[in-house]
């Protein structure tokens, strides 16, 4: 629509319209005229060297790249004139010379941009014979294998890690034949956007390592589906062959997360086929567990929950379970009268039960457009690493960010007021900052300080903002309590707040009902949150999708629970607490194995089906607990597929998005957290997250995989005469673990940092904890 | 008149006789049947009969996992599956021939790079057991190196034509 603002131009002699300032490029895409190019992508920074883009302009003495040229009103162009077209293939000619054409060993080949341009623009037959450069490769992590003598200096791969990683990890030395691209010092790629790279690069100089030479792109078929790992929920393509999946690409999906992905998403596929995987049904029989078939399996479940009094009977559920499975299991629960259902397995507090549902707060491209970011108890950068994209946008549009953190996290942007304290004392900050800002501290008494009046003051001069309450606030012993600082400094503030959890459907548990607090037509029915259903209340346990060891708060305090209770797991994966405590184990397909549906941070609903089927006698958990819930006789366990279960679970959910205002409980609250003895720092490491990730051997080969390290500040290495590296038993309470000490200045004094998730964790109690020692192994 | 040639051809048998001239002129020529198989058929360098995988000079096998023989194969009889080789380069780990659906058309060697797959002169071979009809890449690699230097004057017979 031409407006009186827009421009038009003649571009091979159809009429199009542009804004002002566009590039010529923008509007042939968009007009579906097909320009060559290399350097130039939408997301990208325009860097026009690779001058493959070149367009004949009338009135222009040379031919012009397109990607560099802006729109001109009445400007005529020719995009296939003999001058343009001599001009692309003179730079074809060009690229070519130092390219080593070796398309037969090379990933790339059959879906490389270069060949595909090469053979529209270039010559027929080459008339180089001279000698080409050869360039050393370096070998930069388990991700990306390079071939860099193929590379063709777009230089896409260096301004991706300065305008979209945020780390300038890729560049270019030497000038001429003598550039290339390479990391600046020896190191590993380090970022978690780094699988990017790999669609960026138009040849194969960049290209997937754990993909290496498996397949042919005319080989693969592809499905859709939803990355199972966090809650931006990408969108992604499978590449399957045979049945196999071979690679995860992403889908372009501009409202979620545009054409990029972790490599979490990317690579998380390469743990789903690993020996761990449960294939057939097993039931304990005289102490032991032996194979079974499905109806005896399913039976001796049944009989085991039916044995149960129902306000004994619980569920936990994880939050990377799909909406329908989440669906069944609280129809299942309800059906046989329990309430006691929780997916929040990794939160310790659950004081103050009528908060708000568990998402952003916002729609994520808002992040982009924020003056100001408070992140709470976040390492976003690792956490959900397409929203820490948002922020780093909006960090170089000009916006600030604040962060209130137990760890000096690194961001890859410059934090302006980065207030890092010990976990006992995060309630005083946020305490101090809503003084500051003239809000309700919630009956904490606190003064504030300088820091908390500077925070205040760039909050409050803000013209809109988000509070972000990361997967650190959500592990503290007073979450409740930095829940209700953190709205009421959004309220006074008039920014938008949201919580940041580890699932890809943290906010479909919370719609399909899987909350004590509230079922999906009854918001009030109250059950057993997940940590009293633990603590010995009780009698038989059903665990959907989890890793018992790794995915709950206090692994203790889940083992004990498992030993003593009846367990009836439906679980994808072994391991080795379920093995020892499980009575009935019902084996499932992961995400891209069944069909269903994930809800997003933003209130998006993402239906997939499933990609390839589950290994062995294993089954989508859907189907598992339709046919539980026919075992039990229970009624409604009628369905057919998986969207009749969607459109039942939604049907009472009409709102667009939730309610984000909290209505907090009337008592006071007062802090549980404190400061005696050494502090345990909790947390989730960004490749421990669930049992794909921990099984995706790339993932573990790469610096963010946490070893058995336990982290701690030099000055207290120093103060306790404990070397750096050396082999320390952690000792929690009654439970201890040997690891390896490290000095890391980034964590605060009298506290040390070893996450949750992590195989040697497994012995330990609450990740967030006090009264820790450490000691000399 | 003609009546009374054709009675007088048909009571002399003059047909029978034209015809037994034939059989009494090849009674006296060189046979052509063969003695298979004490005695073979000539066969051109173009033939193509049972596959191989050849190797270079060195010992180091062609195939580099390219599947474009694979791509080309319209039987579909080629499975093939690589990965990265101990030293990074890129090999096959399995080259699997399904005789049984081959129809021997040569777009694998045509298809073919680096000059690895190849149809041989072989035309002898049969199959006992369901099953031997696969021709794994060990077998491939076998018959590549019992019939080196015939394959490689082939390819250089035909080297102008290929």
């Amino acid at each position: 629509m031409a407006t009186s603002e827009s421009i038009t131009l003649q571009v091979d002699g159809k009429t199009l319209t542009a804004q002002p300032g566009q590039m010529l490029i923008e509007v042939t895409d968009q007009a579906g005229l097909s320009v060559p190019r290399f350097c130039y992508h939408k997301h990208l920074s325009v860097a026009a060297n690779c001058r493959m883009c070149l367009v004949e302009v009338k009135g222009a003495p040379k031919p012009l790249p397109a990607c560099a040229t802006p729109c001109a009103d009445g400007m005529e162009v020719a995009t296939q004139s003999d001058l343009a077209r001599e001009a692309q293939q003179g730079t074809m000619e060009f690229l070519l010379i130092n390219h080593p054409l070796d398309c037969p060993i090379c990933d790339q080949g059959g879906e490389c941009e270069l060949q595909d341009v090469a053979m529209g623009y270039g010559g027929d037959v080459s008339r180089y014979t001279e000698r080409k450069r050869v360039v050393q490769d370096e070998d930069i992590g388990s991700l990306i294998a390079t071939d860099m003598t193929r590379c063709i200096h777009c230089t896409r791969c260096v301004r991706f890690g300065s305008e979209i990683a945020g780390l300038r990890e890729l560049g270019a030395t030497g000038r001429g034949e003598h550039m290339r691209i390479g990391t600046y010092i020896a190191q590993s790629v380090a970022s978690e956007l780094s699988g990017n790279v790999i669609d960026l690069c138009p040849v194969g100089a960049l290209t997937s390592k754990p993909y290496r030479y498996t397949a042919r792109s005319w080989e693969l078929t592809q499905a859709e589906t939803i990355a199972p790992h966090d809650g931006v929920g990408s969108s992604l393509y499978l590449h399957l062959r045979r049945n196999q999946i071979m690679r995860a690409v992403p889908k372009e999906n501009p409202d979620c997360h545009q054409t990029w992905i972790s490599d979490r998403d990317r690579f998380a596929y390469t743990g789903i086929n690993h020996p761990d995987r449960l294939k057939q049904p097993m039931i304990r029989e005289n102490g032991k567990l032996r194979v079974a078939s499905w109806p005896e399996a399913l039976q001796q479940a049944a009989d085991l929950m039916q044995a149960t009094q129902p306000e004994r009977l619980g569920l936990l559920a994880s939050p990377n379970a799909t909406l329908e499975e989440l669906y069944l299991g609280q129809q299942l629960m309800t059906g046989l009268g329990s309430r006691n259902i929780d997916h929040r397995l990794r939160q310790v507090d659950f004081r103050d039960e009528s908060a708000t549902p568990p998402w952003l707060g916002c729609r994520f491209a808002e992040l982009e457009q924020n003056d100001i970011t408070l992140l709470i108890g976040s390492w976003l950068r690792k956490d959900q690493p397409l929203l820490n994209h948002r922020v780093h946008q909006s960090v170089r549009a000009g916006g600030q960010v604040i962060a209130v953190n137990p760890v000096a996290y690194d961001h890859n942007y410059p934090v302006a007021l980065d207030l890092v304290v010990s976990p006992a004392h995060m309630v005083q900050q946020l305490a101090g900052i809503a003084q500051a800002l003239g809000a309700s501290t919630t009956g904490i008494t606190v003064t504030a300080t300088t820091e908390h009046q500077q925070a205040a003051a760039q909050l409050r001069a803000a013209s809109r903002g988000s509070i972000i309450l990361g997967t650190a606030a959500q592990m503290h012993p007073d979450y409740a309590l930095l829940r209700r600082l953190a709205a009421q400094i959004a309220a006074a503030a008039d920014l938008t707040w949201g919580q940041v959890g580890f699932g890809s459907n943290d906010l479909g548990a919370w719609i399909a009902g899987a909350t004590p607090g509230y079922s999906a037509e009854n918001k009030s029915a109250a059950g057993q949150n997940a940590v009293q259903m633990q603590q010995g209340e009780c009698d038989t346990l059903v665990l959907l999708g989890l890793e018992p060891e790794a995915d709950v708060a206090d692994p203790q305090q889940t083992a004990q629970a498992l030993t003593r209770a009846g367990v009836v797991a439906l679980s994808a994966y072994r391991s080795p607490l379920l093995e020892q405590t499980a009575d009935v184990i019902l084996p499932i397909g992961v995400a891209t194995e069944t069909s269903g549906s994930f809800i997003n941070l933003q209130g998006d609903v993402q239906s997939f089906i499933g990609a390839t089927p589950p290994p062995g006698e294993a089954r989508p958990g859907w189907k598992v607990l339709r046919v539980l819930g026919n075992t039990l006789k229970l009624n409604g366990f009628e369905y057919l597929d998986s969207t009749s279960i969607r459109d039942e679970a939604l049907q009472h959910h009409t709102a667009p998005l939730p309610d984000n205002r909290l209505h907090p409980g009337a008592e006071t609250l007062q802090p549980v957290a404190d400061a005696t003895g050494w502090q345990r720092i909790g947390g989730v490491p960004i490749y421990a997250t669930d049992a794909i990730v921990r099984r995706a051997a790339p993932l573990q080969a790469t610096p963010d995989a946490w070893d058995d390290t336990v982290r701690l500040h030099p000055n207290m290495l120093a103060e306790h005469q404990i070397a750096d590296g050396a082999t320390v038993r952690l000792t929690q309470g009654e439970c201890s673990s040997v690891l390896t000490a490290c000095a890391d200045a980034r964590v605060p004094d009298g506290c040390v940092w070893y996450p949750a998730g992590l195989p040697n964790g497994a012995q330990l109690g609450a990740s967030f904890a006090n009264n820790v020692r450490l000691e000399l192994a | 008149m003609n009546t009374v040639i054709n009675y007088l051809r048909s009571l002399f048998l003059f047909e029978l006789l034209r015809g037994l001239s034939l059989t009494a002129r090849y009674m006296w020529r060189k046979p052509f049947t063969l003695e298979y198989p004490e005695e073979k058929a000539p066969v051109s360098p173009r033939f193509r009969g049972l596959h191989a995988l050849r190797r270079y000079p060195n010992g180091e096998e062609r195939c580099i996992a390219c599947k474009l023989c694979e791509a080309v194969c319209p039987a579909l009889a080629i499975t093939i599956e690589a990965e990265p080789r101990d030293d990074g380069s890129r090999r096959t780990t399995r080259y699997d021939i399904d005789l049984f659906k081959c129809i021997y058309c040569g777009f694998c060697e045509e298809s073919c790079p680096v000059d690895a797959i190849v149809e041989t002169r072989v035309y002898e071979y049969h199959f006992e057991q369901r099953g031997e009809q696969i021709m794994t890449k060990q077998k491939l690699l076998e018959i590549g190196d019992q019939y080196e230097q015939q394959i490689a004057a082939d390819r250089q017979a035909q080297a102008a034509v290929r």
